[in-house]
């Protein structure tokens, strides 16, 4: 296996407001193969949207990428001018966001929208360039695609309006698809269809997925490989199903505790004590400290990202069992 | 879309009836004309004589029948003082005061816009700060004192420009005005600057504080996630967006500018429409006043009507309904 697509490592975007400065994104580390999804989760305000944002070059100052690595398929996005990241904004690296109800611009017809984000980074007629979009309609479950491309946005509805977006996202066919919570605002049966979807085109187009959301249910059922964040660092690490069935990080731990399940209708739901930090005050060492069970005076120094078992990294000095039975020789 | 149009210019007509009523009673609480008109020598037959030829001797009520009766003739009145049509001393005077306004809503178009763009795009960087400050100054600086400050730098200090007046005219594509010549250029530009600044202070504040708040939105970023060059972005994202908020001033402002110029017209001695309503109201002349604002009712209501079309234009969501208005 060659290297992966998107290698973050040690990323750290920092917010200087005249407050103070912000540490958004805190040393956040992962990578996502060719095919994969990869679920990206944690609480309003761990930084998992800002991490998405770092990738695609799209920090608004006050805010800034301070340090770390970003590479993607063998190019170091930090080092590229302005033109060209904006070579690769949606052509190889696309980004659907969270409210569609925000995200197509209200005075402008679809196909405006749409055959600008072609014609952006490529040669191509007109005739060509609509039905180019009128197919990516099509393809993402749009009826009647031909009619609408010349419709307005708020003709449409909110589900229909998210499908839009995807379909601008899939235009030129991107490596690399970050989706920020693009469920969230939507009702559960248009949630579950559009899951469905954009599960098939990423394994039937080869793309990488970065699947931005709070809800891990969400996650649970579409992501290979789940990153949990938690005020700015992603603090576990691995596979789904195992993350989810024994989570090593205590952080963890509570996340899935407190997903309300069927078989314990009426029972008090699980909750983690106390409040996720401010991004713009955290605790020394590691930031969960002041809520976790298992905090004692060595957590006041920051863990390193290890791996604990193999194929499962986590930011604990006390990690959780994990899977036993394959445990890392070397972790203590 | 038709009726619309016909229910405002019903509408028109309500608020011309209304109007027309506050103005009879308010000029006529104010003092008789007729003691300013006539001389104070004249003979008590001769005062007589003009009051009665005026209609000035019939109760207030019946005065106002008068006038409607003629209203719906499409006679305004004659002028107490000129003895001619009001209407058409007003209609003289229009063509002077409509260029002024319009190169004055050219200028605060083109210079209030570009400037609003940059200072809302740029906020923190010098220009910006500077333009900012500089609207400022040409929001609080009295009107008069601006024009005063134009006419000694240009015309007394530098002597480029004339300090007054209205230059030579011309006609083309049958409009007659100064803005075919460059004699007319010479004389307009000085006036439509003055009442330019106040507009274009005005319009750089609107665009400024509409690009801070349209610039963050989820649109302009996920436009710029598509890759768009920063000139699409702002040109036709941003721009598009902010000429909502833009087109409602400067619609309202461009009724202002032709109603009431009337300190421009005065230190430049401008012969428009201004000049005429100030010494109108001195004399009370009655149907002067009345017609001018008639005039003046039905130009604001054809400006809102042009500006509700314009939004049905620039925002899709916008649609001229046939119920309500």
């Amino acid at each position: 296996m060659g290297d992966p697509l998107l290698q973050v490592a040690g990323l750290r975007t920092h917010f200087f407001t005249r407050t103070g400065v912000v540490r958004a994104v805190d040393d956040a580390s992962f990578t996502i193969d060719r095919g994969e999804v990869l679920g990206i989760v944690g609480e309003s305000g761990s930084g998992k949207s800002i991490t998405g944002f770092s990738i695609m070059g799209l920090i608004d100052p006050p805010g800034r990428i301070v340090d770390g690595t970003l590479r993607f398929d063998g190019t170091d996005l930090r080092g590229l001018s302005g033109d060209q990241m904006r070579t690769l904004r949606g052509r190889r690296i696309a980004m659907i966001f969270q409210d569609p109800m925000m995200t197509l611009n209200p005075v402008l017809r679809i196909d405006t929208q749409m055959i600008e984000a072609l014609t952006a980074h490529i040669q191509i007629g007109k005739d060509e360039a609509r039905a180019r979009c009128r197919d990516a309609l099509g393809m993402v479950g749009i009826p009647s695609p031909e009619e609408r491309l010349s419709a307005y946005p708020h003709q449409f509805s909110g589900g229909m309006r998210q499908r839009v977006a995807i379909a601008i996202a899939l235009l030129h066919k991107p490596d690399l698809i970050i989706a920020d919570e693009p469920t969230t605002a939507l009702d559960v049966t248009i949630q579950a269809q559009i899951l469905y979807e954009v599960q098939t085109l990423v394994h039937t187009q080869n793309m990488a997925l970065m699947w931005i959301t709070h809800d891990l249910s969400v996650v649970a059922g579409l992501a290979d490989r789940i990153a949990v964040m938690y005020a700015g660092r992603v603090v576990e690490s691995g596979a789904t199903e195992r993350i989810i069935e024994r989570p090593i990080h205590p952080y963890t731990q509570g996340l899935i505790g407190s997903v309300p399940s069927r078989s314990a209708r009426g029972a008090r739901l699980n909750q983690i004590p106390g409040m996720a930090p401010s991004p713009s005050n955290l605790p020394e060492g590691c930031a969960f400290r002041p809520r976790c069970a298992y905090a004692t005076a060595q957590c006041g120094t920051v863990p390193e990202n290890r791996e604990v078992v193999a194929g499962r990294w986590a930011r604990c000095h006390h990690p959780l069992s994990g899977d036993t039975e394959d445990r890392v020789a070397s972790a203590s | 879309m038709t009726v619309f149009i016909i229910r405002r210019l019903l509408q028109s007509l309500l608020v011309v009836a209304v109007m027309s009523t506050l103005v009879f009673a308010g000029v006529y609480a104010i003092g008789n004309p007729i003691d300013i008109l006539i001389s104070p020598e004249a003979t008590q037959a001769e005062f007589d004589r003009a009051v009665r030829s005026l209609g000035l001797d019939l109760p207030l009520w019946q005065q106002y029948g008068v006038f409607l009766q003629n209203l719906v003739q499409g006679d305004l009145g004659r002028s107490f003082v000129y003895n001619e049509p009001a209407i058409e001393l007003i209609l003289n005077r229009m063509p002077a005061t409509l260029e002024l306004a319009a190169v004055a809503l050219f200028l605060s178009i083109v210079f209030g816009i570009p400037l609003g763009l940059w200072a809302g795009l740029k906020p923190e960087s010098i220009a910006g700060r500077s333009i900012m400050v500089g609207s400022i100054f040409g929001f609080s600086l009295p009107n008069f004192w601006q024009g005063l400050m134009l006419i000694m730098l240009f015309s007394v200090m530098f002597d480029l420009l004339p300090a007054g007046g209205r230059g030579e005219t011309a006609v083309f594509l049958g409009i007659e005005s100064s803005i075919w010549t460059l004699d007319g250029w010479e004389h307009l530009i000085l006036p439509a600057i003055n009442l330019a600044l106040f507009k274009a202070s005005l319009v750089i504040r609107l665009t400024r504080a509409s690009v801070r708040e349209v610039i963050n939105l989820d649109y302009v970023k996920f436009a710029r996630a598509k890759g768009l060059s920063e000139r699409r972005v702002i040109f036709v994202h941003v721009l598009k967006n902010i000429m909502i908020p833009v087109i409602t001033i400067l619609g309202l402002e461009l009724g202002v500018m032709i109603a009431f110029a009337v300190v421009t017209e005065t230190v430049f001695s401008w012969p428009g429409m201004g000049k005429l309503i100030i010494d109108s109201i001195f004399v009370l002349d009655r149907p002067v006043i009345v017609a001018y604002l008639t005039v003046i009712v039905v130009m604001f209501i054809i400006i809102n009507l042009v500006v509700d079309i314009l939004y049905s234009v620039f925002d899709p969501r916008v649609r001229l309904s046939d119920v309500g208005a």
